[in-house]
């Protein structure tokens, strides 16, 4: 406690408690979705390629069904409470927006120089927002089409807004590729920065001096 | 939970079908294992508690299926242009072992909570109302196909057989060992169909000869062929997959 008083003043809060609590389980949602949907892949590929079964959960497809449908649940309850608190607190606005497109390209091509500055951890700039905001749009879509596949009789307008059901598989497998492909993105930007991966368990950061 | 019902449901049962039942749940088991070996770091007594947790979520998507379930909504039918030819022949078992029935001393059995229990020959199944529809199938693999089926609206038998419609289960035995189960609600829905025969042919051995049910609310594994007998009952018979932990309603 002590030690917290004594840093307060260099100390700035960065992540509220529900961000980073729905953070953590969705990260795990997201993992267990995304190996054992690998494995229920396999079944019936639709492209020429396997997913190797090392990579994915479940030992067979029955349990990676059970996986599958048992985190369901936890991602998008998980997934409503964050939204809800993201819009209801104006955590959305203030962090993700606005972006512009000009920003974007500016700050994608410092990232990719290796000279984006991240000196003040409490303000997400242009490439971030982009990518959480993709990120967001595609869990929507996630959601819609498993909804679509797993429901193509109840919810059969849902279904035929993506293209009927084998349409709607594909739809799926692209959203969980693109997905995929921002989390490694995210995940090695984090690596990169180590101090964000510290803030998103602390909530705080060293205010920039 | 389902395990006990199903103990519970075997009294009465043939040796042979609890000792084939005993051997599916020691495969399952047996696949568990295999699991949790992947999901390396877990001990066997974590994988019993995941088990639990991921079984008890299967009983709640039951229930939330059942509460999703429109016995008003239809599948959506194709025209008979959209036919997946040829259309898949999918079992437990190769195609080489299709079982043999003899059509003309077939008989349906009628168990459980039924008032006319006598037995159906296949001309008395063929004189009845027909209908057909054009559906997709899905197979819980997540291929699927469309076929034609033609045959007697399953809640028109249900009505003449005076089977108990309050009831909460309607059960299947098959020639080839397989059986299975859906919820009474599913039974009754108008698309459920008491399925004689493929493309405007009998039904041929490979799509279940003499009798399957077809039912487009459910995936593939929910549409048995190859019925001999069916029954009415109040606890939840379980089947071939769902007893090795595939999901029971399995509802589209």
């Amino acid at each position: 406690m002590e030690r917290v008083h004594q840093e307060q003043g260099g100390w700035i809060k960065i992540h509220p408690l529900v961000v980073r609590v729905t953070h953590w389980i969705n990260a795990l949602g997201i993992l267990i979705m995304v190996t054992s949907g690998w494995r229920i892949y396999n079944a019936a590929p639709f492209f020429p390629f396997r997913i190797p079964n090392e990579l994915t959960l479940g030992g067979w497809l029955a349990g990676a069904l059970q996986w599958h449908f048992a985190a369901m649940w936890l991602i998008v309850v998980n997934g409503l409470v964050y939204m809800s608190y993201g819009i209801v607190s104006g955590h959305f606005r203030r962090k993700l927006f606005p972006v512009t497109p000009a920003a974007v390209i500016r700050d994608l091509a410092e990232a990719l120089r290796g000279k984006l500055e991240h000196a003040d951890l409490s303000v997400y700039n242009a490439a971030q927002r982009t990518a959480y905001l993709a990120i967001i749009l595609c869990a929507a879509l996630l959601v819609l089409s498993g909804l679509a596949i797993w429901k193509p009789v109840q919810l059969q307008e849902l279904t035929a807004m993506l293209g009927g059901y084998e349409s709607a598989r594909v739809v799926h497998f692209l959203a969980m590729a693109l997905l995929v492909f921002i989390v490694l993105v995210h995940i090695t930007m984090a690596i990169l920065v180590p101090r964000t991966l510290e803030t998103m368990f602390t909530g705080r950061a060293r205010r920039a001096s | 939970m389902k395990k006990r019902t199903m103990e519970t449901s075997l009294a009465g049962q043939s040796p042979k079908l609890i000792r084939s039942v005993e051997r599916r749940l020691f495969l399952r088991q047996g696949l568990s294992l295999g699991a949790l070996a992947l999901l390396s770091g877990c001990n066997l007594t974590d994988d019993e508690t995941v088990q639990d947790v991921l079984t008890g979520m299967s009983d709640w998507n039951d229930r939330a299926q059942a509460w999703l379930f429109n016995p008003k909504k239809l599948a959506p039918e194709y025209p008979e242009s959209a036919i997946t030819k040829p259309f898949p022949f999918n079992a437990y078992y190769g195609i080489k072992d299709v079982p043999f029935v003899d059509g003309t001393d077939y008989r349906l059995e009628l168990e459980g909570l039924i008032r006319e229990k006598k037995p159906w020959t296949l001309p008395e199944l063929y004189a009845l109302p027909q209908t057909s529809q054009v559906t997709r199938h899905i197979c819980v693999e997540g291929w699927s196909a469309i076929g034609k089926w033609g045959g007697v609206r399953f809640s028109d038998f249900l009505a003449r057989i005076g089977a108990d419609t309050t009831a909460k289960y309607v059960g299947f035995e098959c020639a080839d060992d397989y059986y299975t189960s859906i919820d009474m609600a599913t039974a009754l829905h108008p698309q459920t169909l008491l399925t004689l025969r493929y493309a405007d042919q009998i039904l041929p051995p490979r799509y279940g000869f003499p009798m399957k049910l077809r039912i487009p609310t459910k995936l593939g594994f929910k549409n048995p062929k190859h019925i001999t007998a069916m029954f009415v009952t109040n606890e939840n018979p379980g089947g071939y997959w769902e007893d090795q932990g595939y999901n029971w309603f399995s509802g589209s």
